[in-house]
Parts: structure tokens; sequence; C-alpha cells
């Protein structure tokens, strides 16, 4: 199976027999994951034509549409978790995705690409624009456009009254605990309101 | 793929919606590929409006009459009959071999007519379940139709929830908007107002109201094409100039009459009138204070939805109402929007994502 370092600690989040939704879901692998370890219901939503058609061949329910319309086919707190699995740099409209994850989910499950790593930090002491293995994208082909470090998104939950009920930050395949903002490389938050 | 034409017969009365019963009747079928030895492959394939029974394949005296879904189910098609036992069915109250209006009526000796009871998408899908259980074919591994075939999946999930394991639901809607109804009326008045209409005794006068029923195909062939789709298909384009007169000048005009005149040479008038009214009628909620997510409740299909952008007739919007309903009833859903020119004929076209979604969504079916 395939699996992204992430998926091991979203998992770890989940509750067993929970029903998630997992926004952006690509070919349905964190999904998959998530059925085979916790035994989850769940739903994937995709807009990707490619996408919708890996995750019928994956077994995996999948809802073709388009995150930044909303999620108007699923009413409030339908869902135990709602994940959002390293896109939320992608969107145009970063509020309103939080605001619509936790209205149709209990809990959000957000995780995005630090741009405080130190790498990236470096690259722009340099002069240059980040480009890692979690940011592969030049500046002009980036589908990024709301980049944070894990510092902006403490102050973004703080500022918007969510709650934050775990936070995890990675180096590669390793919890980073020490100075995460500038050693971390992914974070995963779960929140509420 | 040859295929040839059966028809079985019931004598079992079939309560019908409308109160009404029928005491005995006959249903058309088809089959391609081979029932397996635990009748566990069974597909079962609904027609919208104007299909039949013959749904892929060509007949040993007709090579050139082609199955209405002949690009879907095949062998090594997305339907693909190596694998599946698929059946073609139908309906009641059609004109291809089913009982129905131009049929016979025993206790008149006479054609039914005007007299042949109106039948439900739920009275199809029993009467579908007879003819189940007279091939021995206790659940199918799926049940699939475009518009208002769909609409019969949907049907068949939710009132025969154990014996459907996959659902396809594609180009459908979980019921007629106002402007659906009101085309289908307008199409009905112009069969109505036919002069040789005879309040639906023109079979036993051996007439047929060809025009009224040119006219209600027009009409329906409208809301099959995209308004894209018509304007480069035929846009402003004359066949000979301007004549100042009422003949077929433009293009689409010269379509439309074609289609219409093609359509009241083979299909029964009384026929279009049930058919319609049965479209008109559906609506699942409607027994559950408007709650379709209620109605579907019993089903334990896994689902398939299909919309394609361009459809006005049965648009993306009406798909998502039913995939809001399975979502919150937790159901297992999949839903494809397909970004296709053609409108709401698109079901029945070649489109590589669509076809290749159904492929991929039966390949997972378990037989």
């Amino acid at each position: 199976m395939i699996t992204r370092k992430d998926f091991e600690a979203i998992s770890q989040w989940i509750k067993p027999n929970a029903s998630v939704l997992d926004l952006g879901c690509g070919d349905g692998a964190l999904l998959t994951h998530l059925q085979a370890t916790r035994n989850t219901i769940g739903y994937g939503i995709e807009n990707d034509d490619a996408g919708i058609l890996q995750c019928v061949a994956n077994g995996v329910n999948v809802i073709q549409s388009n995150l930044e319309s909303g999620l108007k086919e699923i009413d409030d707190g339908a869902f135990d978790y709602v994940i959002l699995s390293q896109t939320l740099q992608a969107m145009k409209r970063t509020e309103a995705v939080v605001d619509e994850m936790l209205r149709v989910g209990r809990e959000a499950i957000v995780t995005f690409p630090n741009f405080g790593y130190w790498r990236h930090r470096w690259q722009i002491v340099n002069g240059r624009m980040p480009v890692s293995d979690n940011l592969p994208y030049q500046w002009y082909d980036t589908p990024n456009v709301h980049m944070c470090t894990v510092a902006d998104f403490d102050v973004f939950c703080e500022q918007r009254k969510l709650r934050v009920l775990s936070r995890l930050v990675m180096n590669g395949e390793r919890e980073q605990t020490l100075m995460p903002n500038l050693l971390g490389t992914l974070a995963l938050y779960r929140l509420t309101r | 793929m040859i295929a040839s034409p059966q028809v079985a017969h019931f004598t079992e009365p079939l309560p019908l919606a409308s109160g009404a019963t029928l005491r005995e009747y006959d249903l058309a079928y088809e089959t391609y590929g081979t029932l397996n030895a635990d009748k566990s492959n069974a597909i079962l394939i609904c027609h919208a409006l104007n299909a039949s029974h013959h749904v892929a394949g060509t007949y040993a005296d007709q090579p050139d009459n082609i199955g209405w879904w002949d690009n879907m189910v095949g062998p090594g098609k997305p339907v693909d009959t190596n694998r599946f036992f698929v059946i073609g069915v139908n309906n009641l109250g059609s004109c291809f071999g089913s009982t129905g209006p131009l049929t016979i009526n025993p206790h008149t000796a006479k054609p039914w007519g005007a007299d042949f009871p109106l039948v439900t998408v739920e009275d199809w899908v029993d009467s579908h379940a007879r003819l189940m259980d007279w091939l021995g074919i206790a659940k199918l591994a799926a049940v699939m139709g475009g518009s208002l075939g769909g609409m019969q999946a949907m049907c068949w999930a939710y009132r025969y929830p154990q014996r459907v394991a996959n659902a396809l639901v594609i180009a459908a809607a979980p019921n007629l908007s106002a402007q659906n109804i009101a085309f289908n009326e307008v199409a009905r008045q112009a069969i109505m107002a036919d002069p040789a209409f005879h309040d639906g005794t023109f079979a036993e006068k051996n007439v047929k109201p060809k025009d009224g029923l040119t006219v209600a195909r027009m009409i329906g062939h409208i809301t099959y094409i995209s308004d894209d789709q018509m304007e480069e298909k035929f846009g402003r384009e004359l066949r000979d100039g301007l004549q100042y007169g009422f003949g077929s000048e433009f293009q689409i005009e010269s379509y439309l009459r074609y289609q219409g005149e093609k359509f009241s040479e083979y299909y029964d008038a009384n026929t279009y009138l049930r058919v319609t009214k049965a479209l008109d009628y559906f609506d699942p909620a409607l027994a559950h204070g408007g709650d379709l997510a209620k109605a579907l409740s019993p089903a334990t299909a896994r689902f398939l939805i299909v919309s394609f952008t361009t459809d006005w007739r049965f648009s993306p919007a009406r798909s998502r109402e039913i995939v809001k309903a399975l979502l919150k009833e937790k159901k297992n859903v999949t839903y494809a929007e397909v970004d296709a020119p053609h409108g709401h004929d698109a079901f029945l076209l070649e489109n590589p994502q669509y076809l290749g979604v159904v492929r991929a969504f039966l390949a997972r079916a378990a037989i």
C-alpha cells in the first residue's frame, strides 16, 4: 500500500469505526489506509477526473466536487472527522474551507508543509523561493497560494477561536519536538470549535 | 454479438400503483453473456423513454439493428458480458414486445389502447422482480440505467434492497421538476390534439396519430441536447436559403422533423403518454414527507451516481440531491460529474471518463 508519512499520524487520531471525510482525497490512499487500520466509513471529495477514476478502481467512495464551492451535499455535523491533507495551502479561500470542515465535521484534521522549515528560510535568505521535498514546485507553477508556518497557523487558530486538540510536527519520518517551526517539515493539527 | 429476444409470460396478477391490476402480461427481454452457477453475476439494464430490451448486439436477421447501449454492454466493454450475465427488459406499457397499449386485450379481443392502465416506475420494478424470479435470480450484481432507466435502478435499490448489490443511476433525477413536467405535458397535448388520436382508440381504427407523436418527439429531442451542442451542430445554417415560407428552412428544423417523423413510425402514442406520466409520477420522497434520504434508507447497494455537466434536462444539481440523500444515510456512494458537451444524450455516447468510471465500478462488483 502506498502511504504518506502523515497517514500513520492521522490514523492514530481517528477513533475506530468513525466516519471520515477526506477533502482532496486524490486516489483515495488515505481513506483506504484508515479503513484498514480504523475500520472507518470514509468518503473522499475530489475534483480531478483521474482521481475519481482511481478512487473508483480502489473501491473508495468518492464525490466529484470542487472544494472551493463548499460542501453543499453534506449536512452539519455529518462526520466525526474531516481531513484536509496537504491541500490547505492550495485553497484560495482558506478560512471558508476551515469553516466548512468544522460545519460538517466534529473535528478537523489539517496537514500542511511548514514554510518555516530552516531550509526554506535559508533559500529565501539567499534570494530564492523555497523548493524542497515538501514544496516541490517552482514559483511559477506552484498550486500553493497560501503558504504558512507552524507559528502562523497557531495564530490563525487562536484568532478564530479554534481549539487545537492535538498538534504534531514532523521532520521526515520523525516527530520534531525541538524548535518545530524551524526544524519541522510537515505540520498536523486536530481542531475543533 | 448476436442477440435473440425472448418473451416471458406471467399469469400471476400484478397489482399496480393506480389500483388497477394486470391479470396477465408478457415481458420481452434479451440476455447477453452466461449466468454463472451461483446465479450471482446478473446485471439488469433498465431502459429510458423510447428504448427497449434490445440493449446490445444485433439480430441474426437484422445486422444493422444495433442495441441502444452497445457501446456500454458487450464482451470487453464496461459492462463486460464475458464476466456478467446482462438482462435487457422492455417495460410494461411499451410497444416493443412487452404487454402494452398495442397488445390485444384478452377480455375484449381488441388492442388495449386507451384502456391500458397507467404504470409507474414502481410497477415496472415490481414486474422486473417477477422476471428475475422467473430467471431464478435472487440477487442482482447490479441494476443500471440512464435517465428514466436510472430512476428504475434507484427504485430497485430501495424497493428490493436485498436483491441489489450495486445500483448505477446515470443522468437521472430524484423526481421531475415543474419544467420537466411542463415539457411532458406539451408533448402529451400534441399527441391528444392529433385528430387521428381518437381518444387513444386509434389502433383499432388502423390509424396512427403520427403528427402529434412527431411534435412530441421534437419537443423531447430539444431537451436531450445542450444549447451549445445544438449551436455547434446546426447554428443558423439554412438548407437552401430563405424561402419565406413554413417549410423546414433551418437545418435544426429539418433535423427535428426528421427525428420526429422517424420516431412516429415505430413508436406508439399511448405508450408515449404513459411513459411520460410514469416520469412525472416518480417521486420516491413523496411517501416520506419529501425526505429523499428516508426513501433511500432501506437500500443496501453500493451506488454509482453519474451526471453530465451540460445536461439541462436532469442537471448535475438533481443528481447531487440523490448524492446528498445517500450521504445523509451513510450509504456507499460514488458520484462522478462527467464533463461532456452533449447534454442529456451524453449518457448514450462515448466518453472515456464516463465509460471508465462504469468499468472500474463494475470491476469491483463481487460476483
